[in-house]
């Protein structure tokens, strides 16, 4: 029941962003500022979310099978390999690796 | 326009009813189909934390951003709380109201289509749209681009939801690992310039020293700081 209300507040909060950017007048959003932090707020918030699913568990730091993984993406990455083909090579890396240990 | 038509050997003039011939509906059933198929790994790492198949669907259907949504899957899976799942969510979506903004000039947009269009302002519809120079070919490009992803991107999410739910495991097949890799992968474009990587550098930072002492989902939040302390003194710098 939790999980649905957030999903639903996601969801409204989502498309009140897409829409605000069709409503709000220009001048209030194209402060420099503003132009500058937008575009690095996924940058900031993607490498969190890499950290804490690749190297956290259980509020300590560990190296297991899914950090291989996403060393595997990083090559694959490096090779422009696309990206189903990349996480398919982290989702096989580590389960192989949990497969043999 | 013309100089490029001419060079393609197609009158310059397009007559109305053959805009499905243009370049642009090519490059966007082309990004349409490229993007829409990993639909399947949102739909897998949805169920493999803990959503259900509707509740997976939902947030192809009306969140339909893939970084928000990866970012709500990513913190309900490691065990963080709803509020911290929204946030996130939530921030990662910021830009998309930006685009709305570029895209509100280029497509001239009223009532039911402004609303439908909204839901598809989203990084592959807004890029495949500013990226043509033609007026007709931004607005077949954004609308080409935002349907394909959608009805793909909502496709290949249920059969992925189902496949993950037969499938089991999420752990045994390396489900949480390819969640990782994907947030790598929709990383790895953005971080061209020293901008962003000096931003990715001390987010990373942050989240290495919170992760242990904050509960799941908030070094997520905390990280975001480290766009503000790097874009917020920028003052004559642009953007890489």
């Amino acid at each position: 029941m939790t999980l649905w209300v957030a999903v639903a507040a996601a969801c409204a909060l989502a498309y009140a962003l897409k829409l605000a950017g069709y409503l709000v007048p220009h001048r209030l959003l194209e402060v420099p500022w503003v132009a500058r932090v937008t575009p690095l707020l996924p940058v900031a918030l993607l490498s969190s979310l890499v950290v804490t699913q690749a190297f956290v568990g259980d509020r300590t730091l560990v190296l297991d099978a899914r950090a291989a993984g996403v060393a595997v993406a990083v090559v694959a990455l490096l090779l422009r390999a696309p990206f189903l083909v990349v996480i398919a090579l982290a989702a096989a890396t580590a389960a192989l690796l949990r497969a043999v240990s | 326009m013309t100089a490029r038509a001419a060079r393609e050997g197609r009158p310059a003039r397009t007559p109305a009813g053959s805009w499905r011939y243009r370049p642009v509906v090519r490059q966007a059933l082309a990004v349409g189909i490229a993007t829409g198929a990993y639909g399947i790994s949102a739909g897998a790492l949805a169920v493999a934390a803990g959503l259900s198949v509707w509740q997976a669907m939902a947030t192809s259907l009306l969140l339909f951003s893939g970084g928000s949504q990866f970012a709500f899957y990513g913190v309900i899976g490691t065990g963080g709380s709803p509020v911290a799942a929204v946030a996130a969510s939530t921030l990662l979506g910021v830009r998309n109201g930006f685009y709305g903004l570029q895209l509100v000039r280029l497509l001239d947009v009223r009532g039911w289509r402004r609303a439908a269009a909204a839901q598809l302002t989203i990084d592959e519809s807004t890029a495949v749209a500013v990226g043509q120079e033609d007026r007709t070919d931004q607005r077949v490009g954004f609308w080409t681009t935002g349907l394909a992803v959608f009805l793909l991107w909502n496709a290949m999410t249920l059969a992925g939801a189902l496949l993950g739910t037969a499938l089991g495991d999420p752990r045994a097949l390396g489900l949480d690992a390819a969640a990782a890799a994907a947030f790598v992968a929709l990383l790895w474009p953005r971080l061209r310039g020293r901008d962003p990587l000096a931003v990715a550098a001390l987010a990373v930072l942050l989240t290495l020293v919170t992760a242990p002492l904050a509960p799941p989902g908030i070094p997520v939040l905390v990280a975001a700081v480290a766009a503000l302390v790097v874009g917020l003194p920028g003052g004559s710098r642009r953007p890489a």
